[in-house]
């Protein structure tokens, strides 16, 4: 039994869990290279495409090992918090979002290992984040209708696509494996 | 002369501690991993000081005090945790430094400019996608949600398409 599903995430237990597990999460971006802006930003002009890498590769690890948890029946996704799908809002804020981490040239969360690692630029797009968070909630009321355009409650593409779970994973493992194979050979061809 | 910063991890091996964790963060909390949801909720304590009235007024952000703090949050703990993750890792590489990054084509002022600019439009598209890279693309993504693979390939398309525009701040 997980904290969300005994709707415990509100207590200070579930807190320290989460201060830990954060700490992790902080440990692996900042090895990946990710308390780095040049680093972050070098994929979206080709030279470095350890993004792409690492965001797949813990994609699929993670889909791969809760897939296999789930079909021993050790874990139920299905009693995880997961976020409704509204479709507008969601492709909208991506693109202004892609936009706004190629400028700034962070996301929320590794503009935090880059403060942690001293980067005054990392501070300074978290305040900037902040005014946006504050824009966004006093907008709200003149998005109204947008916000809830394409809204299709809790959607999975298994279920969107009407195929199995499992030849899912299989699509998103070979893809992946896929483009790093060729990020791989292009860098190679590309470095000779 | 500071020392040598050690390499970066493998993208690869980086990528399955990054999902390992991930896996955690669901078999533990029941809730996937999230840095944007601490920003905001501490923009709200930050307003909330300017403007009480308004913040506590404000459709969105009043849930968020309905119970005490906005603080009193798993995401925020988290974001915690990941500034002292992150400066555990750093300060054990050697990678603790002040500093702003930029390419030789953008000044301080102008790079600066674009990280407060660009945080503003990530901070607020999250709130509009209902989390970042990390709450929608990674989480998300590992659980097949529909929306958060929408957002994941929306950000790539972004990021590319503004990136000739801004060239300069990131040229080598």
């Amino acid at each position: 039994m997980n904290f969300f599903e005994q709707d415990l995430l509100g207590t200070p237990q579930a807190w320290a869990y989460a201060l830990v597990i954060g700490a992790a999460f902080g440990f692996w971006l900042e090895r990946a290279g990710f308390g780095s802006s040049r680093k972050l930003t070098a994929m979206f002009f080709l030279r470095d495409f350890a993004v792409l890498q690492v965001m797949f590769t813990a994609i699929v690890t993670a889909l791969v090992v809760l897939h296999v948890l789930g079909l021993f029946g050790w874990v139920d996704v299905t009693h995880v918090y997961r976020t409704e799908t509204v479709l507008a809002p969601q492709i909208v804020g991506g693109l202004v979002f892609g936009v706004g981490f190629v400028a700034g040239g962070w996301c929320p969360g590794t503009a935090l290992v880059g403060v942690a690692s001293g980067k005054l630029d990392a501070l300074v797009f978290l305040g900037g984040a902040m005014l946006g968070s504050v824009a966004y909630a006093f907008a709200l009321p003149s998005l109204a209708g947008f916000t809830e355009l394409g809204a299709c409650g809790i959607s999975t593409l298994p279920e969107w696509l009407g195929i199995s779970p499992t030849w899912i994973v299989i699509a998103v493992v070979a893809m992946a494996v896929s483009v790093f194979v060729f990020l791989e050979r292009w860098q190679k061809a590309r470095a000779a | 002369m500071q020392r040598q910063a050690t390499p970066f991890w493998n993208p690869y091996l980086s990528g399955i501690g990054l999902g390992l964790v991930l896996v955690l963060s669901y078999v533990v909390l029941g809730a996937g991993l999230g840095a944007s949801g601490a920003i905001a909720r501490t923009s709200a304590v930050l307003a909330d000081r300017v403007a009480p009235v308004a913040v506590e007024q404000n459709a969105y952000f009043s849930p968020w005090f309905a119970d005490g703090s906005p603080l009193a949050h798993y995401l925020v703990f988290m974001a915690v945790g990941v500034l002292l993750g992150g400066f555990g890792s750093a300060l054990s590489a050697g990678r603790v430094a002040p500093g702003i990054e930029r390419g030789a084509g953008a000044s301080v002022f102008v790079r600066l400019g674009f990280a407060l600019g660009g945080g503003a439009l990530a901070g607020f598209a999250s709130r509009m996608a209902q989390g970042c890279t990390s709450g929608q693309a990674l989480s998300g993504g590992a659980l097949l949600l529909s929306g958060s693979w929408a957002f994941m390939f929306a950000v790539f398309a972004g990021a590319f398409g503004a990136a000739w525009f801004v060239r300069k701040e990131w040229q080598a």
